[in-house]
């Protein structure tokens, strides 16, 4: 009842190759078949956004996508995105507003917001909360985070005026 | 206040005491894993073979089991092996949750799987155990299970009814728990009160949704006899216990480790037969099991909560005074009581909490606890607190509206003065110390009510309708053996920490109280750090492993802070005075008159650094011989606490709802939301604030969008995220929190929970300020959650 494809993709920047069942998701892709524990599991319907991952630079539900499709993709996880330092500020901002609680939406939410960061650098607050409201949170109650993107957001605009 | 130095009890300046840590927002030192994805959940952990466990589960409210056809489930490739309830009855007795202080509380025994009956849809009835959870839900798929559907007792309001389905026969009728608290008369007060205003109010059935599902792997080793549980749970004592009590071995043989936790709420307290099967199939193979439930299991299994209808009357004077609380709760908990804390508790502190606010003569609630052909329910974030605070302040509105008072008026007349303590509650509830006056003041200090009354009028002009709700809330805290082990469960009140010192000067603390991501490891380490007098970096938290751990209750009722905080607190203290005592006598002085100061060890009295605390672990791990031979040296130090003059370390506090309600839509906006709260000593402000933002957040699900909806067939109809609504950061208002600090004195720390007042106040604040916003019309609503659909049909807009 099972069927295999053959796929070669990158992953945080590394060649992968794997033999992969047709009905294998990206979420378990990347959790059994490679070991990045980072990207979590929280509804499997594409709802909650805990699985939410980066694949050809656009944030994706990692239950939504199928590992077999992914042949010449370029996929990227909050271990990818921590090794690279591309998000440090944002994770720093979340460690001093306590913008994460039990930390199980938190890599997730981290990849829905970087988002942000590029695709709309002058967001508002209520930008910013229209644009995490896909991923879940169900114990910060939102403000600490939201408070977090807009000190990044900020911080990065005074640094491209100082620039 | 205590006798705890902090730089204000000395007057000075944080820089003056460096080390002062309790009261400072330290970032929490485990935050840094969880922004990079190093967490380590239990669906984490892989052991060498490894097999997955997936349950058939019943699609009938209530069915005889007829017959299991394991045939095809078993060719199915990579399974393993099927389990049923009579296979895992070999290994595993089954339990009885109720509580001996419960009086007349009645269950049935519960096993890991059914043996003959379903009695409620999702219940797990067959287990399969394959290589990986893909091929065990294969497995599931090829069973063939025969059921005889029977008649189903789905609404708690008929469960007493003659002629009603009795779920379990053998206990006679559905009746699992009742009790009245009666103080006063109160049929007297009501036939010679003012007014009287009464309503009937109903919280909706909803769940935790814990984002991280629950989670367990059991590993029994044959070769040394020893069950190994990874679980995701909050209380690994309490599951040890559990685990070898149930499955027959010595407790000592059974270790459970809980690493990082995806949020628990309460849901993660119980015993549920699903992962007790995970267990006994782990006993039988030989080898570890896993099961991750998924979000549709998550649903139909998890606990749920707050499904209550409850009728109350309030009768005051014409001066606004309160003269009785006349209420009567009755509630539904599915078909078992939850092991082992039961599901009696929810209604029996609906009537603690009733009226617990304020000052009032007379007072009689009963609670009725039936069983029915649902999901179980059991505790749930703020156990009863939103229930009793919701029907409280809806009639203390309510009561305002009648004798044409202001809402904070009626409130400040009849809170209990801030200078009454300590006293007893009508309901029974002994309180040493609560701020309810001075908690008002400062929300009306935070909350514009002049500029929001007239918005409120101005926007009426334009047919735009907002209102302005209030809520006063007590919480219950620091609970004592009184909540549990009077009635003979076997969880621990008391928790206990170990700190030690190792060669290098840092500290490494171990803890009975556990992290669910409440910011627990942050605040033992800012404690640690300033009992010791150790920066807080140079602290190391270990939590979560009964094998290393003192023994302890694990987090629930708000105890981290209050009881596991207080034990950190005194074993550092210790600490420290051993490691003077050590000091003085390889710097021939008085330990008492040299202190430790960020590592160092300084005189006392001039502030100069004598030596690093690094200096004094080199000397004493590896040169003792130079030490006087006398000399104790453990730079290890155990201490445990329990309350002892309370049961329960109460704190109160007030919230306020400002929201905007479309009268064409039935919609709800949040606007703005306050909240003050007295949590006792706070220890970091930044987590409390979190703490009380996220339990506002559920507390607003269950006012406005979560529901558990079942048919009248008992079929849950909301089993996907997509069906049962969460709040979302875009729905959510900005929330403001000021405190009030009453620290208890029953403790050095003073702290008490912060982590439920959130939750117990949001919803009848939204409730109030839905109904101030509808008064133009006339309307009211009291069943949560508050939907459009119930907004539109208060208002007359659709039947």
């Amino acid at each position: 009842m099972t069927t295999r494809i053959d796929v070669t993709l990158t992953v945080n920047g590394e060649r992968v190759s794997r033999s992969v069942d047709t009905r294998l998701h990206l979420v378990d892709f990347l959790r059994s078949e490679l070991g990045l524990a980072g990207a979590h599991t929280g509804c499997e319907h594409g709802v909650c956004g805990a699985c939410t991952v980066r694949l050809d630079g656009e944030p994706v539900r990692g239950c939504l996508v199928m590992a077999a499709s992914l042949d010449g993709a370029v996929v990227e996880t909050i271990e990818g995105l921590s090794d690279s330092g591309e998000i440090l500020d944002l994770q720093e901002a979340f460690v001093a507003r306590n913008a994460c609680q039990c930390g199980y939406c938190t890599p997730g939410m981290l990849v829905t917001a970087a988002d942000i960061l590029t695709a709309s650098p002058q967001a508002t607050r209520e930008e910013i909360r229209e644009h995490i409201s896909g991923n879940y949170c169900r114990c910060t109650g939102y403000q600490a985070i939201v408070d977090a993107v807009e000190d990044v957001l900020k911080a990065r605009a005074a640094k491209r005026e100082a620039a | 206040m205590n006798e705890i130095v902090t730089p204000q009890s000395l007057g000075l300046s944080r820089e003056d005491l460096p080390n002062s840590y309790i009261g400072r927002s330290v970032p929490r030192p485990n935050a840094r894993k969880l922004v990079e994805g190093r967490a380590t959940y239990t669906d984490d952990v892989d052991l060498p073979r490894l097999v997955h466990a997936a349950f058939y589960r019943s699609p009938h409210a209530h069915a005889r089991i007829v017959s299991i056809d394991t045939s095809a489930a078993l060719k199915v490739p990579g399974v393993v092996r099927v389990f049923t309830g009579a296979d895992l009855a070999k290994v595993c007795d089954p339990w009885v949750a109720v509580l001996a202080h419960l009086k007349g509380m009645k269950s049935a025994p519960q096993y890991p799987l059914p043996l003959e009956r379903a009695t409620w849809q999702g219940e797990a009835v067959v287990a399969v155990v394959a290589e990986s959870r893909a091929a065990a839900e294969d497995g599931v798929a090829a069973l063939a299970v025969e059921f005889e559907a029977l008649p189903a007792q789905v609404d708690m309001e008929t469960a007493l009814a003659p002629g009603s389905v009795v779920i379990h026969p053998e206990l006679g009728d559905n009746l699992v728990f009742t009790r009245t608290a009666e103080t006063g008369d109160v049929a007297g007060a009501i036939a010679s009160a003012h007014r009287t205003v009464e309503a009937t109010f109903h919280t909706g059935r909803h769940t935790g949704v814990t984002l991280e599902p629950r989670s367990i792997i059991a590993d029994y080793n044959r070769a040394d006899g020893t069950l190994t549980v990874h679980h995701s749970t909050q209380a690994p004592h309490m599951m040890q216990n559990v685990f070898a009590t149930q499955l027959r071995l010595a407790e000592s043989d059974v270790r459970v480790i809980c690493k990082d936790v995806g949020g628990s709420y309460g849901i993660k307290v119980h015993v549920y037969p699903d992962e007790m099967a995970v267990a006994c199939m782990s006993r039988i193979m030989g080898r570890p099991v896993k099961f991750i439930a998924d979000r549709f299991e998550a649903f139909g299994s998890d606990i749920h909560a707050r499904d209550h209808r409850i009728k109350g009357r309030l009768a005051v004077d014409a001066e606004g005074r309160f003269l009785a609380f006349d209420i009567d709760d009755l509630t539904g908990i599915g078909p078992y009581s939850v092991y082992p804390r039961t599901s009696a508790v929810e209604g029996n502190q609906v009537v603690n909490l009733c009226g617990g606010p304020y000052s009032f003569p007379n007072y009689r609630c009963t609670t009725t606890v039936v069983l029915q052909n649902k999901a179980p329910t059991c505790q749930y974030r703020a156990v009863g607190h939103p229930i009793a605070t919701a029907v409280t302040e809806g009639l203390v509105d309510l009561a305002a509206e009648a004798l044409g008072m202001d809402p904070v008026e009626i409130r400040r007349k009849n809170l209990i003065p801030d200078d009454a303590y300590p006293c007893t509650s009508p309901a029974g509830m002994k309180f040493e110390g609560l701020s309810h006056h001075q908690s008002l003041a400062k929300l009306l200090e935070m909350v514009p009510v002049e500029k929001i009354r007239a918005d409120q009028v101005e926007q009426r002009k334009r047919g735009v309708y907002r209102g302005l709700g209030f809520a006063s809330f007590i919480e219950l805290t620091n609970p004592s053996p009184f909540m549990y082990g009077i009635g003979g469960a076997k969880i621990s009140a008391q928790d206990g920490c170990t700190v030690r010192m190792d060669p290098d000067g840092s500290v490494v603390a171990m803890s009975g109280v556990t992290e669910q991501g409440q910011g627990t490891e942050a605040i033992l380490a800012q404690i640690v750090a300033h009992g010791v007098g150790v920066p807080v970096s140079k602290v190391r938290i270990v939590t979560g492993d009964t094998r290393t751990v003192p023994y302890g209750g694990g987090t629930w009722a708000c105890r981290g802070a209050g009881i596991g905080g207080e034990a950190a607190l005194q074993s550092a203290i210790a600490l420290k005075e051993q490691i003077l005592e050590v000091a003085g006598a390889m710097l021939q002085a008085q330990g008492s008159s040299l202190d430790i100061v960020m590592g160092e060890i300084v005189d006392k009295a001039t502030g100069q650094a004598r030596m690093p605390l690094s200096e004094l672990g080199r000397i004493v791990y590896y040169r003792g011989d130079t030490l006087p031979k006398e000399l104790s040296r453990e730079l290890v130090q155990t201490r445990h606490f329990i309350t002892k003059e309370y049961p329960f370390a109460f704190t109160n506090g007030i919230q306020a709802s400002w929201l905007e309600v479309d009268v064409e839509t039935g919609m709800v906006k949040l606007l703005e939301h306050w909240c003050v709260e007295d949590c006792g000593r706070v220890i970091n402000p930044l987590l409390v604030d979190e703490q009380v933002r996220g339990g506002i957040v559920q507390g607003i699900g269950g006012a406005l969008y979560e529901h558990c909806i079942y048919n009248e067939d008992g079929q849950l109809l909301t089993t996907t995220l997509a069906d049962y609504l969460v709040p979302m950061a875009a729905e959510m208002p900005d929330m403001h929190v000021g405190h009030v600090e009453t620290p208890t004195k029953e403790s050095l720390l003073g702290a008490k929970g912060a982590g439920e007042a959130g939750t117990a106040g949001a919803p009848a604040a939204i409730m109030n300020a839905i109904n101030d916003a509808l008064k133009p019309f006339g309307a009211k609503v009291f069943a949560q959650p508050f939907t459009p659909e119930r907004i539109l049909k208060a208002l007359g807009t659709i039947a």
